[in-house]
């Protein structure tokens, strides 16, 4: 890793590391791939997150759909853990909770897969900075 | 094989189930299958959309359109107008309170979100095992705009215009703490992060240090810029391993790519981050105390003054700033105060996170702006009550705050109207009570919190707490008297007076607001030695109505004392004197003959 | 401009600033109760937790109320000390600690003595309106200090006094809220911690949560068998200390009265440790001067400084802290111990009275000194050189059983032979004093020459760390000097890192020496009564025809017909020791 000694090298980085996200979440080309966050904090990981990342790696791999499944932090949706955050390219992203295996596996055979949605959608209730 | 081109997101929240939601699905499916709609069309329930005042709700993907209050009779004409006709129901849109303009969909109507994420901002949205995610997200740039751009003096300036105040529950303004710091001369000074969450049932912290850690570390740098401190501290609870474990891998990285360390961003400022355990006592959360067992020293507080800002970690001019507040940091420098006081009310700027729970439907972590109602924070985002029951109280600022009732719904949540009621913001837990609690043993519960984690050094909170705890407990048995209320809050009013930390000087902040708002409970409690809610075993009654009783044997062969006798179809009777109210009789009973008094 | 004006009850006071409020209502006279708070003025001894709450006053402008003795006094402020609001809280805080305190003060040991019981007493309590739970803990009893913990109200004294001021570490609070106690480590026993039994805690416990083994009954007993003869000393700060137990000024003498009551309570013979001290000089002089003579002449084996040993805690302190360095000490016993080995054998084929049948009975000032006498080594086939030690209280609660009008009683003598002695013993019982007393009898052997003088005010005074050089005919010796067992430790740890430039080194364990001892009448915080009690020890020894050790004529004969010379075997077995690693590694 180099050193980020000055303010440019720190905008250079962040241009960089934000130009690939878009690219990831824009989808229309090589990086045409779902996008998969996993909460993953105490609550998340106590009410079986772990788990689900494993299984949602595996089946992923096993159904050869390219995707990147990364963790992420609390969503603030404790009543409904496990939570994962689906981005499929060219679309919003969306929150599904109460994600257990059985959860997972439909949301890649109905969601990723075919495009219908799938009953527990979380909307998205709150604003960010950005907006 | 479906290619469905549009969804018709129905909120399966509990308010909206409760105003029929599951009606509306069922027509809209309905609906749907009757025009053959249902290979293009999909019908899906969701999680709740925290806009419980206009449900149920019914969102329609990709257009976004946004219907409110949707009954299940208009179903037919969202089929036939949206879907088939392409029309937008406008009568069904929400309309702007002021203009009175239908909103025609949901990009449109950020307003009806009344979650604003600052603290949170990054929590559930990078990986926070990824310094790249973070600095993608504007990381580190209020850091390089400190050292960059800005004079300490100007960094600090900033912090107070924002009017940002601590946010662990003390409410100090925390520009100025930074400024006495800054203006304490010493050869070394530290910036401590005060992790040491303790209040029950809240964990903005933990997940603010698990999901966004460098937004800490980069605002501790921050403060020691501004305070020309070297060392930073987090004082973690050592049970946290995940939290801990997330603040070293960023730790790590924030050195590796020289952003903490010697001469930041080629300044001659320097500055590192190491961590302290604690041991999850309450009281350590105080800061004082938090110091001394910083200090190994047993994790008691002491007085004040002198405070940490003068004479604090090894004696050093040290600022102690929780970790949501300094999570805040970086968008304050990055967005301007302007932008955060742009956000709350007149004393209480920008935004708070609650950690919603007890019997509330979306229990769950929440970030509003200051000066939100509780009814939009308990009705709205936490999507009312469970069970369709009724609201009795609100619990705030964790064993030290109070109930609010009813009659506080509507009030602005700040840090000065909170205490004007009675409760305070503390660290922003926030429990929810329904009909069924019972005010006294709520107080009771608090104050076994307190008995436990009171540090024992000063008279009024070691024996103070543990007198009223008794004279509660013996209310709940039914063996108080009206006596025992004076004398309540009589000791209730010294041991705030006279505590030594804030621990002492708040704990009997349930009790004085459970007997403001629910006086007549305890009166029930004393005089008619009755528990209206039927929460205190020892004053409940379970009796049969002979009317209703078939004989079915049930409650008999349930009871597991027996103290239920009776032959089979005749009535059988529960020997209260046996009985130890546990509630089975009343819960197997099929005929309704069970009573509780 | 330092001064700071504020308002107490309404009416002014000009105080110094960093002044508490505590102090300037004192300064008009507005006295505060207080009862955690405690300051040993000029020993540098503070407690100030502010943890009790009984001080707490009404501050203008504040939300709740402050405790005095931690808030320091504000230009402007407007204090409240007797408004209802103050009193009310503090009488409340009171009645709290009283509901979780036993009610047995008809039987405690600390009856009238009770800071607890003058509080409840100064603020008219007659009624408890908050019974509750009361705070069980098992009792602890080791060879000198009790811990009845069931009394304890957390002030913390002892807390502080174990660990500011001695830095022994034995004691340190415990457990949470309720059960939040003041304990050694694990709540093990006192006797399996590094405790020394200095009795410090005892000395400031404001109530019977701490006090010393009594053995008063078995003394009795004793004195009441026909078959024992009793014979009983008493140490150099007793007669300092003991008037004030009947009511007398403190710094009043009442030696002659304290010989006269031993002996109507019966005691065979009434002898002083005065006279081991001086015995205790010779033997730890003679040592002295031949470290000094052997380290001048270039011996690279020995040692120096030399550090004195007459006092136990001391002594258990350096085994458990510094065993490394435990050659350092001087080998002779303390005066206690080498009065009971004298009067054990000596004394006893004098009389001839078989060691068996004679009772040694000391009276002390000291607690420790319960422990030291039960050392196995202080003993010969299971029968001790000393067989009790009493505190000067114990001796005071004795007087009274017998009915003895103290006040009233005639001066009277020591008996002979071990009841003669120098004012150089005397001064033992103070700091400074055993090195002064060994400097007048050093200097004289040492040099040949009759001093010119013989006050050494230079050695004098209540710092916690002295130190002089005294020229001993153009030899420059460098002594030290500590008092509480933390100023000891800086030296000891000087000595660690081979800093240290002493030849010599006096250490006593508490406070102003002997005469602030754990046995000691209580101080109840006041210094100045430790003050005149020094300055009475100075009386004494300036008053007595003799005040060179090795001018004492019962010494000289007792060398000559049982000793030998200092240092001899007999003497080495005798009046010498050795120390023990009690550091568990």
């Amino acid at each position: 890793m180099n050193k980020i000694k000055t303010l440019e090298d720190l905008k250079l980085l962040r241009e960089g590391m934000q130009a690939k996200f878009k690219l990831r979440e824009s989808g229309n080309n090589a990086e045409n791939i779902v996008r998969i966050k996993v909460a993953m904090s105490t609550c998340g990981i106590a009410s079986g997150a772990k788990e689900i990342m494993n299984f949602l790696i595996e089946e992923l791999e096993q159904q050869a759909i390219e995707a990147v499944v990364t963790q992420t932090g609390c969503m603030g949706y404790c009543y409904a853990e496990p939570t994962i955050e689906v981005t499929v390219p060219g679309k919003e992203p969306i929150v599904f909770g109460e994600v257990d295996k059985h959860r997972a596996a439909e949301i890649i055979e109905k969601y990723i897969i075919h495009n219908e949605l799938v009953d527990g959608i979380l909307p998205m209730n709150y604003r960010t900075i950005d907006n | 094989m479906a290619d469905y081109k549009m969804h018709l997101l129905v909120c399966g929240g509990t308010g909206c189930k409760a105003s029929e939601s599951e009606q509306v699905r069922d027509n809209l499916l309905a609906e749907v299958e009757k025009h053959d709609l249902s290979d293009e069309v999909q019908v899906v329930t969701t999680g709740c959309f925290g806009f419980c005042e206009k449900g149920p709700i019914v969102k329609v993907v990709p257009d976004n359109t946004f219907y409110v209050q949707v009954r299940p009779e208009d179903a037919s004409t969202i089929v036939m107008e949206h879907l088939i006709k392409g029309r937008k129901v406008t009568h069904l849109l929400y309309k702007d309170p002021e203009s009175e303009e239908p909103i025609s969909d949901s990009k449109h109507m950020d307003f009806y979100k009344k979650q604003v994420r600052i603290a949170l901002r990054n929590c559930g949205f990078i990986n926070p095992e990824a310094i790249d995610e973070y600095i993608a997200r504007d990381g580190y740039a209020a850091l390089a705009k400190c050292l960059g751009e800005m004079t300490p003096q100007e960094v600090i300036d900033e912090i107070k215009r924002s009017g940002q105040r601590g946010r662990g529950g003390g409410g100090f303004p925390t520009g100025l703490k930074w400024e006495i710091t800054s203006k304490s001369v010493a050869d070394q000074k530290y910036v401590v992060c005060n992790a040491d969450e303790g209040d029950p049932g809240a964990f903005m912290d933990r997940s603010i240090l698990e999901g966004d850690p460098h937004s800490v570390i980069e605002a501790m740098a921050i403060c020691g810029y501004c305070t020309a401190s070297t060392k930073g501290l987090v004082y973690i609870r050592a049970e946290y391993p995940l939290a801990i474990q997330r603040l070293k891998t960023a730790i790590k990285q924030a050195r590796e790519y020289g952003l903490l360390g010697e001469n930041i961003f080629g300044t001659s400022f320097s500055f590192d981050i190491s961590l302290r355990y604690g041991a999850g006592a309450f009281v350590c959360g105080e800061e004082t105390a938090l110091i001394h067992s910083m200090e190994g020293l047993r994790g008691e507080p002491t007085f004040k003054p002198p405070f940490p800002s003068e004479a604090g970690y090894l004696g050093k001019p040290t600022t102690v700033n929780n970790v949501e507040t300094l999570a805040s940091i970086p968008v304050i420098i990055n967005k301007g105060a302007d932008f955060f006081n742009s956000i709350g009310t007149e004393k209480s700027k920008g935004t708070k996170v609650f950690a919603l729970a007890g019997k509330i439907n979306n229990v769950g972590l929440i970030e509003v702006p200051m000066g939100t109602t509780l009814r939009e924070v308990i009705f709205d985002i936490g999507g009312g009550i469970k069970g369709g029951k009724k609201f009795k109280a609100v619990q705030t600022g964790g064993p030290s705050g109070g109930c609010l009732t009813n009659s506080f719904l509507d009030t602005p949540i700040d840090y000065d109207n909170l205490i004007a009621a009675g409760s305070m913001m503390g660290s922003g837990g926030m429990i929810v009570m329904d009909e069924d609690d019972c005010m006294v043993s709520i107080a009771k519960f608090y104050l076994e919190f307190t008995l436990d984690e009171s540090c024992g050094k000063c008279t009024p909170c070691r024996i103070g707490n543990k007198r009223l705890y008794e004279i509660l407990d013996k209310i709940t048995k039914g063996l108080g008297n009206e006596e025992d209320l004076t004398r309540l809050r009589s000791l209730c009013k010294v041991i705030k007076d006279t505590s030594l930390c804030g621990l002492g000087q708040t704990s009997p902040n349930p009790i004085l607001s459970t007997l403001d708002n629910f006086y007549d409970e305890y009166l029930a409690h004393v005089r008619d030695h009755r528990c209206p809610a039927g929460q205190c075993k020892s004053l409940v009654k379970y009796t049969i109505d002979k009317d209703k009783c078939t004989g079915c044997t049930l409650c008999f062969r349930n009871c597991p004392v027996g103290a239920i006798t009776g032959e089979k179809r005749s009535v059988h009777y529960i020997d209260n004197a046996i009985c130890i109210k546990c509630g089975v009789c009343y819960e197997k009973c099929k005929f309704d003959a069970i009573s509780v008094s | 401009m330092n001064m700071i004006n504020l308002t107490i009850d309404n009416r002014p006071v000009s105080v110094e600033r960093g002044t508490t409020v505590l102090q300037a209502a004192a300064q008009i006279g507005i006295k505060i109760p207080s009862l955690c708070y405690m300051k040993l003025e000029d020993l540098n001894i503070e407690n100030k937790p502010g943890g009790c709450r009984v001080c707490v006053v009404e501050v203008e402008g504040r939300r709740n109320l402050a405790p005095a003795c931690c808030t320091d006094a504000a230009e402007g402020m407007v204090v409240l000390t007797h408004s209802m609001r103050a009193i009310h809280a503090r009488r409340t805080v009171v009645e709290l600690i009283l509901s979780d305190h036993p009610t047995d003060c008809l039987k405690c040991a600390k009856a009238g003595n009770c800071d607890l019981q003058s509080m409840a007493q100064h603020l008219g309590i007659r009624e408890i309106h908050y019974e509750g739970e009361q705070s069980t803990f098992r009792e602890d009893t080791s060879p000198a200090i009790i811990r009845e913990l069931d009394k304890c109200i957390r002030c913390r004294r002892c807390e502080m006094m174990c660990n500011e001021v001695q830095s022994v570490g034995a004691l340190s609070a415990i457990n949470r809220g309720f059960n939040a106690v003041i304990s050694p480590a694990f709540e093990m026993n006192l006797d399996h911690s590094v405790c020394t039994y200095c009795g410090q805690c005892v000395a400031v416990c404001p109530t019977g949560a701490l006090t010393e083994v009594d053995h008063t009954g078995a003394v009795i007993r004793a004195l009441s068998n026909p078959d024992k003869t009793v014979i009983v000393q008493t140490a150099p700060a007793v007669r300092a200390a003991l008037g004030e137990e009947f009511g007398a000024e403190p710094g009043t003498l009442v030696t002659g009265k304290l010989a006269a009551a031993l002996r109507r309570l019966g005691f065979n013979y009434v002898f002083d440790t005065d006279f081991a001290a001086d015995l205790t000089i010779l033997e730890e002089g003679t040592e002295l001067l031949n470290r000094l003579t052997a380290f001048l002449g270039g011996d690279k084996e020995v040692k120096l400084p030399m550090l004195t040993s007459c006092c136990p805690a001391w002594v258990k302190f350096f085994e458990h802290q510094f065993p490394d360095l435990k050659d350092i000490p001087s080998s002779a016993r303390s005066p206690q111990q080498m009065f009971g080995a004298i009067a054990k054998s000596y004394f006893a084929d004098k009389i001839g009275v078989n060691r068996k049948d004679l009772v040694v009975v000391s009276i002390m000032p000291c607690v420790a000194k319960k422990y030291e006498c039960s050392r196995e080594e202080f003993s010969v086939n299971g029968n001790p050189d000393v067989d009790f030690a009493l505190t000067t209280r114990e001796l005071a609660q004795l007087i009274n059983l017998a009915n003895i009008d103290f006040k009233s009683l005639p001066d009277e003598d020591f008996d002979h032979p071990l009841g003669e002695s120098t004012g150089a013993g005397v001064i033992f019982g103070t700091t400074g004093g055993v090195i002064e007393a060994a400097v007048r009898t050093a200097y004289e052997v040492f040099t040949g020459k009759k001093l010119s003088r013989i006050d050494f005010t230079e050695l004098r005074g209540m710092e916690g760390l002295r130190h002089a050089t005294i020229d001993f005919d153009g030899l420059p010796i460098h002594i030290g000097i500590a008092h509480g067992l933390g100023n000891a430790r800086k030296l000891l740890e000087d000595i660690q890192a081979g800093k240290s430039q002493f030849h010599a080194i006096e250490i006593m364990s508490c406070p102003g020496g002997c005469i602030g001892g754990g046995g000691q009448p209580y101080h109840h915080g006041n210094a100045e009564i430790l003050k005149k009690r020094q300055m009475a020890l100075y009386r004494e020894d300036a008053g007595k025809p003799i005040r060179k050790s090795h001018e004492n004529p019962y010494i000289t004969k007792l060398y000559e017909e049982f000793l030998g010379s200092p240092m001899s075997e007999k003497a080495h077995h005798l009046l010498h020791t050795e120390y023990f690693d009690r550091s568990k590694k």
